[in-house]
């Protein structure tokens, strides 16, 4: 056979044909044309590249205690009368940068958010492919659950999933797994709506006929579901996923703002706010500023650009 | 017949459509019961085409879902090569990959997400081939479909219906299939298209010593691809009959009146008298013969029995007036005087 | 006869970010009062937007590029919009495909008619209803005194359209345009709608364009007809002579490829290759890469509607006849 017959596909070759249709798309378009989404894309860009690359971006490592100086403490921002130029938005209580534990802690704040978002678009999207596939009385059992889930509110499910983890367990673990109960504590609030999402779409997608056709073939239900139905579902969860991820951030701060989130050894930006809010009526105002700053610009960022996706990805708004 | 490849023997198929069937039936209340297909009978020989023509609510997709295994009959049953179809693509004894089946719609019969290639490959699980001969064997069969081995490497988007339609018939043709169940393939192309796709499901029907159940509404279509063809009018099989002897000799009233009413660019004059009304609401079809309320020669007998299927030589009809031949014989209405 | 509708050299224009789609191009027909003109073409020929431009309904960005249309002795196609809604419904009816989505689910069929007859039309409620049923009657709707007062759902597909029909009529259109009003029914009821629709023209006079991809219907119904391809009419004339000793190569083409009952032919004659997008439309004449008789002008020059023998088609073959007798 002669090579013409014969397509080789090579992963870089495909990754390369994808990116060729991302630039010619109607996507990157639309994006280009809109300043505000322009913006909020490198707001974003700014954050994520600032936390993964936190202790080479930030000027201090303000988790330190051996570079902690309680002498520098209640510094304002640079540019006042009493500001310090080495710490540019000024020190809270204990000598900390408050820009560097702002980046340290969007870290934290972003880590949360998105694995949670994760945990909650996985376990979402295949308790709704069941449903909606099979139907039946699992469907029925499942969304149930949901619907009686979704008469709570996500925030007190989080709130009473970290309460009951947190008396589980043994104290000497609760630090070391408090992220981690975080995580679950917002994925879990977080499901349903992506179940509902994937299950309207695997009810729709199980009566096409290459559906039919995969059953003639002789294709196994759950390759089917899994190869067939669910890259055609997944553009609608994407959309609520990335409007999921400032919820996440969000609750994430709600939580650490409540004192039951993460440890503060690992602060977060809401961790941050808590500790300013302290200050506040002492007149050190900066230390609840920036943080609280930091967190509605990333949160607002990320969604913007979450509405963004979802207007350009609607076929009848195009 | 011993060399029938398909025998459906009674079929029927009653969908069960009440909203809440725990809650109705606990409460006493009426089941919404949908009889689709009601005693359908009828075989096909090896490397023959059978016709199935039908309008709304005639149950004919139905029938060719239940060829194919993709739902269970409610009654009667279906022999492929004298084995039960019992489940999507044929069943126990039966070899996978034996039926196979083209869809209507060329949109949503090929999975948008996935490359020409990997569609056509997965119709050859059952084939043992190496990933490698599968590609090739892919190409071939685009080659065969009238496109090109190169078109693998694209996703279903990038082509046009018709050639969607391509792509679906060497898919199907990718397991070595010795039945095709083909459900209106054509409807939803344009005429030159579709005369593309009917021309080349004919060549690889003879290349390939295929036997074709093919469905449509238009009977001008039926004509064209069938030996024999059966009428369907609400779930009921109400004539079979050689093609060329049921467009000369209609015998059943349904069959005459669809006759009349096609439209013909022979442009003559012609009496359309029999086309009156519509069909019935498949849910709650009229007693005794379901024809009965829009057939000219409808008496009380017809409102009352349900006529069988009666006939010899490959001919059937399901009607009490040719049974009592009580019917006029039939006018060609295209050779009528202006 | 004075022609009611007359369009010429409308041309439709789509703007996208990439280029200009022009998807219709130099169409120009008439239709008189009480006659039935057919726009036949196949999926993307442009004969829908056509339709749409005659009504003013195309979708921004779609817009009317050049040409003039005229209604009566009134030129329509620069109205603003409030004229607009004015002609529509009062002197233009509609008639679309699906029944199940021209009419408004939520309001009685009485309703739906009695609004429109009041709204194009100085009627009081009694006045109004009493013609809506009226229009029933006319339109074959058995009981129509009852039925007016229910809901769309409550009709089978057929009477329906029929309803859709006599809404279209309501106000006394003198021009009609239908799109595919028979694509969704059955084979039965359709011939039942096209008797109606001839029926319905013939006593009412008005203009009807009747905009179709399904030949046959074409062929029962109109008196002339135009057949569209890649944006253009390729040939217009009465529509036996368009059927039987059609002029233009790919009408020629269209006419084999319809498979017909009784046909003794084993294989359908077919025309290669399928009509261009309208962003790949080739120079000259449009057709010319799949025609079998094309010549040295064909992939050069544009050819305009010229006479032959019946019909008028866009081919230069007529003109090489014409120098060659």
């Amino acid at each position: 056979m002669s090579e013409q017959h014969l397509p080789n596909i090579t992963l870089g070759r495909r990754m390369g044909e994808a990116m060729v249709r991302f630039a010619r798309s109607d996507l990157l378009f639309s994006f280009v044309r809109q300043p505000v989404i322009v913006l909020a894309f490198i707001i974003t860009v700014v954050f994520v590249l600032a936390a993964t690359f936190a202790p080479l971006v930030a000027p201090h490592d303000p988790f330190d205690p051996a570079t902690l100086n309680l002498m520098d403490a209640f510094y304002p921002p640079a540019w006042t009368e009493e500001g310090n130029e080495s710490f540019f938005l000024g020190t809270d209580n204990q000598g900390r940068d408050i820009l560097s534990t702002i980046i340290y802690g969007s870290r934290i704040s972003l880590i949360v958010g998105f694995a949670a978002v994760v945990f909650s678009i996985v376990l979402g999207v295949l308790v709704g492919l069941l449903s909606g596939f099979v139907g039946g009385w699992i469907d029925a059992v499942l969304m149930r659950i949901a619907d009686i889930q979704l008469t709570i509110p996500g925030l007190l499910i989080a709130l009473l999933v970290d309460g009951i983890a947190r008396s589980a367990l043994p104290s000497g673990a609760r630090e070391e797994i408090a992220i981690y109960v975080v995580i679950f504590a917002i994925g879990i609030s977080a499901w349903p709506q992506y179940a509902r999402v994937a299950r309207s779409g695997a009810m729709s997608e199980k009566v096409k006929d290459y559906v039919a056709s995969a059953r003639i073939i002789g294709t196994p239900s759950w390759i089917i579901l899994l190869r067939h139905v669910l890259p055609n579902i997944l553009g609608p969860v994407l959309v609520l996923g990335t409007i999921g991820l400032a919820l996440a951030i969000t609750s994430e701060a709600t939580l650490s703002f409540l004192g039951v989130g993460v440890p503060p050894t690992t602060p977060s930006l809401g961790t941050l706010i808590r500790i300013g809010n302290d200050f506040l009526f002492s007149g050190e105002w900066w230390i609840t500023l920036f943080p609280a700053a930091a967190l509605v610009a990333l949160v607002l960022a990320v969604n913007l650009l979450g509405d963004w996706l979802r207007d350009a990805l609607n076929p009848k708004l195009r | 017949m011993s060399d029938a490849l398909l025998q459906v023997k009674n079929l029927s198929k009653t969908f069960d459509l009440t909203e809440n069937p725990w809650l109705t039936t606990a409460t006493g209340g009426k089941r919404v019961l949908l009889p689709a297909v009601d005693g359908v009978s009828f075989e096909i020989p090896k490397g023959k085409t059978f016709g199935l023509v039908g309008e709304s609510g005639s149950g004919k997709s139905t029938v060719a879902r239940m060829c194919v295994g993709l739902l269970q009959p409610s009654g009667g049953e279906i022999g492929f090569a004298g084995k039960r179809v019992t489940s999507p693509g044929g069943g126990r004894g039966i070899g996978r990959g034996r039926l196979q089946m083209i869809f209507q719609d060329p949109f949503a019969s090929v999975n948008p997400r996935w490359r020409v290639v990997d569609i056509i490959r997965e119709a050859m699980r059952a084939k043992n081939l190496s990933s490698r001969d599968q590609i090739a064997r892919a190409g071939a069969l685009l080659d065969q479909v009238g496109l090109t081995a190169a078109d693998g490497e694209k996703f279903p988007h990038e082509f046009s219906g018709g050639q969607r339609q391509r792509i679906s018939i060497a898919r199907a043709l990718a397991s070595e299939p010795e039945f095709l169940v083909c459900d209106e393939p054509t409807s939803a192309l344009d005429v030159s298209v579709q005369a593309q796709i009917l021309n080349l499901m004919k060549e690889l029907q003879n290349e390939l010593g295929l036997t074709y159940l093919f469905i449509s509404h238009d009977l001008a279509v039926v004509s064209h691809v069938s030996d024999v063809v059966g009428v369907m009018y609400l779930g009921r099989l109400v004539e079979i009959a050689p093609k060329a002897k049921l467009f000369e000799a209609p015998q059943h009233p349904y069959t005459r009146m669809l006759l009349e009413a096609i439209p013909r660019l022979d442009l003559k004059e012609r009496h359309q008298e029999s086309v009156v009304g519509e069909v019935a609401n498949p849910l709650n079809p009229p007693k005794g013969c379901h024809y009965h309320p829009r057939c000219p020669f409808a008496d009380k007998r017809c409102k009352k029995d349900d006529p069988k299927l009666r006939g010899t030589d490959g001919m059937a009809v399901a009607c009490h007036g040719v049974e009592e031949a009580r019917l006029p014989a039939w006018k060609d209405p295209t050779l009528q005087p202006a | 006869m004075v022609a009611l509708l007359k369009v010429k050299n409308l041309r439709v224009e789509i703007p996208t970010r990439r280029e200009l789609l022009v998807p219709v191009d130099d169409v120009s027909f008439e239709i008189a009062p009480g006659e039935i003109l057919g726009v036949v073409g196949e999926s993307g020929a442009g004969k829908s937007l056509t339709g749409a431009a005659v009504i003013g309904l195309l979708e921004p960005p779609g817009r009317v590029g050049a040409g003039e249309i005229h209604l009566g002795n009134r030129r329509i196609d620069n109205l603003p919009y409030r004229e607009i809604r004015k002609i529509r419904g009062r002197e233009i009816g509609m008639i679309f495909q699906d029944p199940l989505t021209s009419l408004n689910p939520v309001y009685t069929i009485g309703r739906q008619l009695i609004e429109t007859l009041q709204t194009h039309q100085d009627l009081t409620q009694s006045q109004a209803k009493a013609r809506a049923i009226e229009l029933l009657q006319e339109v074959g709707i058995p009981a129509a005194a009852e039925r007016i007062n229910q809901y769309p759902h409550q009709f089978s597909g057929g009477m329906r359209q029929r309803v859709v029909i006599s809404l279209a009529l309501a106000n006394n259109p003198k021009l009609i345009i239908a799109d595919e009003p028979t694509t969704a029914l059955d084979v039965s009821v359709q011939a039942q709608i096209i008797k109606l629709l001839k029926r319905l023209a013939a006593d009412h006079g008005a203009a009807v364009m009747l905009v179709s991809h399904d030949m046959g219907v074409i062929a029962e119904t109109c008196d002339r007809v135009a057949v569209m391809y890649a944006g253009r009419i390729v040939e217009i004339g009465e529509v036996h002579n368009v059927v039987e000793r059609p002029n233009h190569p790919y009408t020629q083409g269209l006419m084999a490829a319809i498979p017909r009952l009784g046909g003794k032919d084993e294989t359908l004659a077919h025309i290669k290759g399928s009509m261009p997008r309208p962003n790949a439309i080739p120079n000259g004449c449009a057709f010319h890469p799949r025609c079998p008789h094309r010549f040295k002008p064909c992939d050069r020059d544009r050819p305009d509607l010229m006479k032959g023998q019946g019909s008028e088609a866009a081919c230069w073959l007529l003109q090489k006849e014409k120098a060659n007798v």
